[in-house]
């Protein structure tokens, strides 16, 4: 693996951020409407749920984690589709980049765009409701990692799918991870599911990355269990996803896909 | 008889979509600083060959070989070695002609990048277009930044697929010209695709006939004209694409 050849990849995406005023606001629009749209409810709920403690942390919390892990998946398959749209595409795939090094930079990219909105949102959050994410202390690095791990694996199974069926997919990259979404217990116990939405639940990353903010929110504690099945089953899903990715490219050279991705 | 060292080798390489039969067990070579035509109707899979010769398609069939090295398995240092312009292809719209050149001078890990990028494009005529985004060039201009991205590793094997298509005439010849200077003092070697026959004849050492997959008649262009009885490629073509009747045929390896 070459770090020139990735960077290069991180580059050309710098670059047209450098100019894209809608690609910008594409970031920073819809977590801080959630935000605003979301904090001024769960403030209004509050009033009537004294019982409820830390609503509102409640509410922000899950909100700011949610946008990291669709960030982090859009940051991968949009990144993927900028290369689509301006038919870059084979030229990438003619050059000596590897496809474990394109996956790589795609990945570097779903960093930035997750850092780039959260810390806007974490700001946000801050000044207009007095909530501190920070306020989870240690145990919020490990939850960053696992949204970030699952965003990614989603992202790389939405980019093979789209290599593979061309643009008609192409609505997969903003709405297959809100499949995930409700049985991630994002703004609700696992408890409240139906029992075999809690079993789809368990083996879902981000739902014990939902629970576990809702223990050290609540109680303090630092959930170590549920942070142990987030990595494992994160670990495998990873695994899976980037061997699905190798697959379908091996497939897509083999049935001469590459040229008919835009199409 | 010339004795240049194959700098391409391409054997019974063969290609099938779903049956359907692209390219039918092709046999050809590329000597170093030879530029070599591949003529053919649409259909005729030529575009599909220049694919497989990129790693875009795989091959169900065959061996292709640059430098002696074996594609497949050099994978990575063979396309570090060769580039390639298309009109199937484009370059990011948002980025100006020298951003793009940057991403693709780091890809391709070019030394001195920053001279090196301003040399193919003032070669190609851009250099004062360079701040400019690539939305905003014409279909000629945004042909001519291809080409400079094509040239920006120093490739020892270019594969051009209609390159001058969208040149006005002046441009399209200083391109050629160019084409050939570079091939005559760095021995680029070059696979070329065009439908325009003057253009072929022109530019081609060998040229190599492919219809229906197969190729069916090669040679030097005057070999071609003698054998064929024409005045003109393009007659030659239209004889070939027309009566599909496979001639004696010349080596369609180094001649």
């Amino acid at each position: 693996m070459k770090l020139h050849r990735i960077a290069a990849i991180i580059w050309r995406h710098i670059y047209l951020y450098q100019r894209s005023l809608p690609r910008w606001l594409e970031i920073f629009y819809w977590p801080l409407l959630d935000l605003l749209l979301w904090g001024f409810i769960s403030l209004y709920l509050s009033r009537f749920s004294g019982s409820v403690p830390k609503f509102v942390g409640f509410f922000l919390g899950a909100l700011i984690f949610w946008d990291i892990l669709y960030r982090a998946n859009q940051g991968v398959s949009i990144s993927f589709l900028e290369d689509v749209w301006s038919r870059n595409l084979l030229n990438l795939f003619a050059s000596p980049l590897t496809a474990g090094e394109f996956l790589a930079a795609l990945m570097t990219m779903g960093i930035i765009k997750m850092l780039t909105g959260t810390i806007a949102a974490v700001i946000m959050a801050r000044i207009l409701y007095s909530f501190n994410i920070f306020t989870l202390g240690l145990a919020f690095i490990p939850f960053v990692l696992n949204l970030l791990l699952m965003g990614w694996a989603i992202g790389i199974v939405t980019t093979a799918v789209i290599l593979r069926f061309g643009m008609g997919a192409e609505v997969l990259a903003w709405g297959f991870a809100l499949i995930f979404q409700p049985i991630s217990a994002v703004f609700y116990p696992v408890s409240t599911l139906p029992p075999s939405l809690q079993t789809l639940a368990l083996f879902t990353p981000s739902a014990h990355v939902f629970e576990g903010m809702r223990q050290v929110l609540s109680a303090g504690a630092f959930p170590w269990h549920d942070l142990i099945w987030a990595f494992g089953l994160n670990a495998v899903y990873l695994s899976i996803a980037v061997l699905f990715f190798f697959q379908i490219l091996r497939q897509v050279r083999r049935l001469g896909l590459l040229m008919r991705v835009e199409q | 008889m010339s004795t240049r060292r194959p700098v391409l080798e391409v054997e019974n390489l063969a290609k099938s979509f779903n049956g359907n039969v692209a390219v039918a067990g092709i046999s050809f070579s590329l000597a170093s600083a030879e530029i070599l035509g591949l003529l053919g109707p649409n259909g005729a899979g030529k575009t599909t060959t220049i694919q497989m010769l990129l790693g875009l398609v795989s091959p169900s069939a065959g061996h292709i070989r640059y430098f002696g090295l074996d594609f497949p398995a050099h994978r990575e240092e063979i396309l570090a070695r060769i580039n390639f312009s298309s009109t199937y292809v484009s370059l990011p719209y948002f980025l100006t002609a020298w951003e793009n050149l940057v991403v693709y001078a780091k890809l391709y890990n070019v030394k001195h990048h920053k001279e090196k990028i301003a040399e193919v494009l003032d070669t190609f005529e851009i250099y004062d277009l360079r701040k400019n985004l690539t939305r905003n060039f014409s279909s000629g201009q945004l042909t001519r930044l291809h080409l400079a991205r094509a040239l920006l590793n120093d490739p020892q094997v270019l594969l051009l697929d209609e390159p001058t298509a969208s040149l006005d005439p002046d441009i399209a010849d200083k391109t050629r010209t160019l084409l050939r200077r570079i091939r005559d003092r760095k021995g680029l070697s070059i696979l070329y695709t065009s439908h325009n026959m003057k253009e072929m004849e022109e530019m081609s050492d060998r040229i190599i006939f492919l219809q229906r997959g197969s190729i069916i008649d090669g040679g030097t262009p005057r070999e071609l004209l003698e054998r064929y009885h024409e005045e003109s490629l393009e007659d030659v073509f239209l004889q070939i694409a027309r009566d599909n009747v496979p001639r004696p045929q010349a080596s369609p390896h180094t001649s």
